[in-house]
């Protein structure tokens, strides 16, 4: 199947990166990623979740440390299962606390942070790491690209299913509820799948880059969109563009691919706000 | 039109709230019918949301609400909801038909909204003279047209109990006489119980069946004249003798 994708890719795209396997791989992956971080960065925006999910994406190095203190070469599993059991953690209790829930994710993120910092750097060792925080999409695997396959398959199931009672979460949850809507299950599911996405990311696109990532093209969206629909089309349409610009560009100058997408997306962003800005003006 | 209904009813007993050992509702004891219209009035921190949040289960409560609903008396009663003005995002991209057609069909909105909902949605809001409002942004609304497209959606379907909570704070005042048109005629319409928690005494006294003075517990009941007879409400309103005979003659 995969061989069948490399022929298109390379009829499609006859330039000289399409000779590589791994831009074809990374091309595919993004692909995948792209609408998969826009279709949840449009909720993250809408429910202004932008630090909850940079809590979630720090995090990551508690959950590296962990694999390197039970002697794991690959720590990917319990990154998964920390950055996961962190956001139901969050979530749960975001509503027993007296403290803005600023202050408390504020809390979580120096945490984790540091907690992972110290863990990582024990004997000067934390150049060995480093490579997560700004990540590799080109070293993606072909087990990592099924990964995403299925990831997208299950989140889109998700957004098919109760979009719409997450959009009317946004709102007002109280509201929500009068409608029936399982709001703390809703929101315990949502917060799960993003914190999958964040986890399987963070190898590809950073720790530093992953929520930049998933806020930018929905901001951008925000601006231009006057309903659900525009707004859900212009964030894939923008996180799909800047995902195949970023990426070739950053094989031309050298760069590292997740900041070159991200400055794809910022860009965006200042366009789609003076847009904005001027059509209110007038 | 005939009241059809006499067997809907909601009666509370005793209801109590404590937030952190503090009494914040005690001993509440109200009975409210269908096609009736109840105002819940008192002043800041008398208990009226918190009250409102008890009916909706949202809070913890001692006491008793029971719901005889008129289609079965076991059932949950189908709860139409209008919160408080809202703080929304003035870029939030959700349109008032995205909100609509959402309470109307289970059909993702984010995939577009097809023909036959966009003019089901258009009729709900042409009955709360909302349908010129369908391809605007919910942030970008006014507090009254806001209220009236939140109105729309907590009537679709028709509930059994219509809660708004100081649903015209942030109207203006020709939008607070058409909102209390609408409700008024939703009640007779629909046969629906309707609880309002306002603080607009004047604007509200012609509507209403039923007022009801809250200040921890019941302090007052009765129908608007007999509620602005009551010198309590003078104490806990601290209202000027001339407010209260504008009232009296209205």
């Amino acid at each position: 199947m995969i061989d069948t994708y490399y022929k298109i890719i390379e009829i499609l795209f006859p330039f000289a990166w399409t000779q590589y396997a791994f831009m074809k791989n990374a091309l595919l992956a993004m692909f995948f990623v792209a609408p998969l971080f826009a279709l949840l960065g449009t909720l993250v925006v809408g429910k202004r979740m932008a630090f909850f999910s940079d809590v979630l994406g720090h995090s990551a190095l508690t959950g590296i440390a962990l694999g390197v203190v039970l002697g794991l070469r690959e720590p990917f599993w319990p990154m998964l299962v920390f950055i996961v059991a962190l956001a139901v953690l969050i979530n749960l209790f975001k509503g027993l606390t007296q403290a803005s829930s600023d202050t408390v994710l504020g809390v979580f993120f120096a945490m984790t942070v540091a907690l992972g910092v110290v863990i990582l750097s024990r004997s000067g060792g934390f150049n060995k790491f480093t490579g997560y925080l700004i990540g590799d999409i080109l070293a993606i695997s072909r087990m990592q690209i099924y990964g995403l396959i299925g990831l997208s398959v299950v989140v889109l199931w998700y957004w098919m299913f109760f979009g719409n009672n997450l959009m009317l979460i946004s709102v007002n949850p109280v509201l929500a509820r009068t409608r029936g809507v399982r709001v703390f299950w809703m929101e315990t599911g949502f917060v799960v799948l993003l914190a999958v996405v964040v986890a399987v990311s963070i190898r590809l696109i950073g720790i530093l880059m992953v929520n930049s990532l998933l806020i930018l093209p929905a901001a951008a969206a925000r601006n231009i969109s006057g309903n659900m629909r525009a707004y859900t089309a212009w964030s894939i349409a923008i996180s799909i563009v800047s995902a195949l610009g970023g990426l070739v560009l950053s094989y031309y100058l050298g760069t590292a691919t997740g900041a070159t997408i991200v400055l794809f997306c910022a860009g965006f962003y200042l366009l789609t706000a003076l847009g904005a800005g001027l059509m209110h003006r007038r | 039109m005939q009241n059809t209904c006499t067997h809907c009813c909601t009666k509370i007993e005793g209801l109590g709230v404590k937030f952190a050992d503090r009494a914040v509702l005690e001993e509440v004891n109200l009975h409210l019918n269908c096609k009736e219209l109840l105002a819940l009035i008192g002043p800041n921190g008398a208990g009226k949301t918190t009250l409102l949040r008890a009916i909706l289960g949202e809070i913890p409560y001692s006491g008793e609400i029971n719901f005889l609903v008129r289609s079965s008396p076991k059932k949950k009663p189908a709860i139409g909801y209008v919160p408080q003005k809202l703080s929304l995002d003035a870029d939030s991209p959700i349109s008032v038909l995205d909100l609509i057609a959402a309470a109307i069909k289970r059909c993702p909105v984010w995939l577009g909204v097809k023909r036959s909902v966009r003019e089901e949605a258009k009729a709900v809001l042409t009955k709360f003279s909302a349908e010129h409002l369908m391809y605007r942004r919910i942030g970008e609304l006014s507090g009254g047209e806001l209220q009236r497209v939140f109105l729309a959606m907590a009537m679709t379907p028709v509930p059994d109990i219509l809660l708004l909570d100081e649903p015209v704070s942030a109207v203006d005042v020709q939008g607070l006489s058409l909102f209390y048109d609408i409700v008024s005629r939703l009640k007779q319409e629909y046969d629906i119980s309707v609880i309002m928690a306002t603080h607009d005494l004047a604007g509200i006294a012609p509507h209403a069946d039923r007022m009801v003075l809250l200040n921890r517990t019941i302090v007052a009941e009765g129908t608007p004249r007999e509620v602005f007879a009551n010198n309590k409400l003078l104490e806990t309103f601290q209202l000027s003798l001339w407010n209260i005979s504008s009232l009296k003659n209205d």
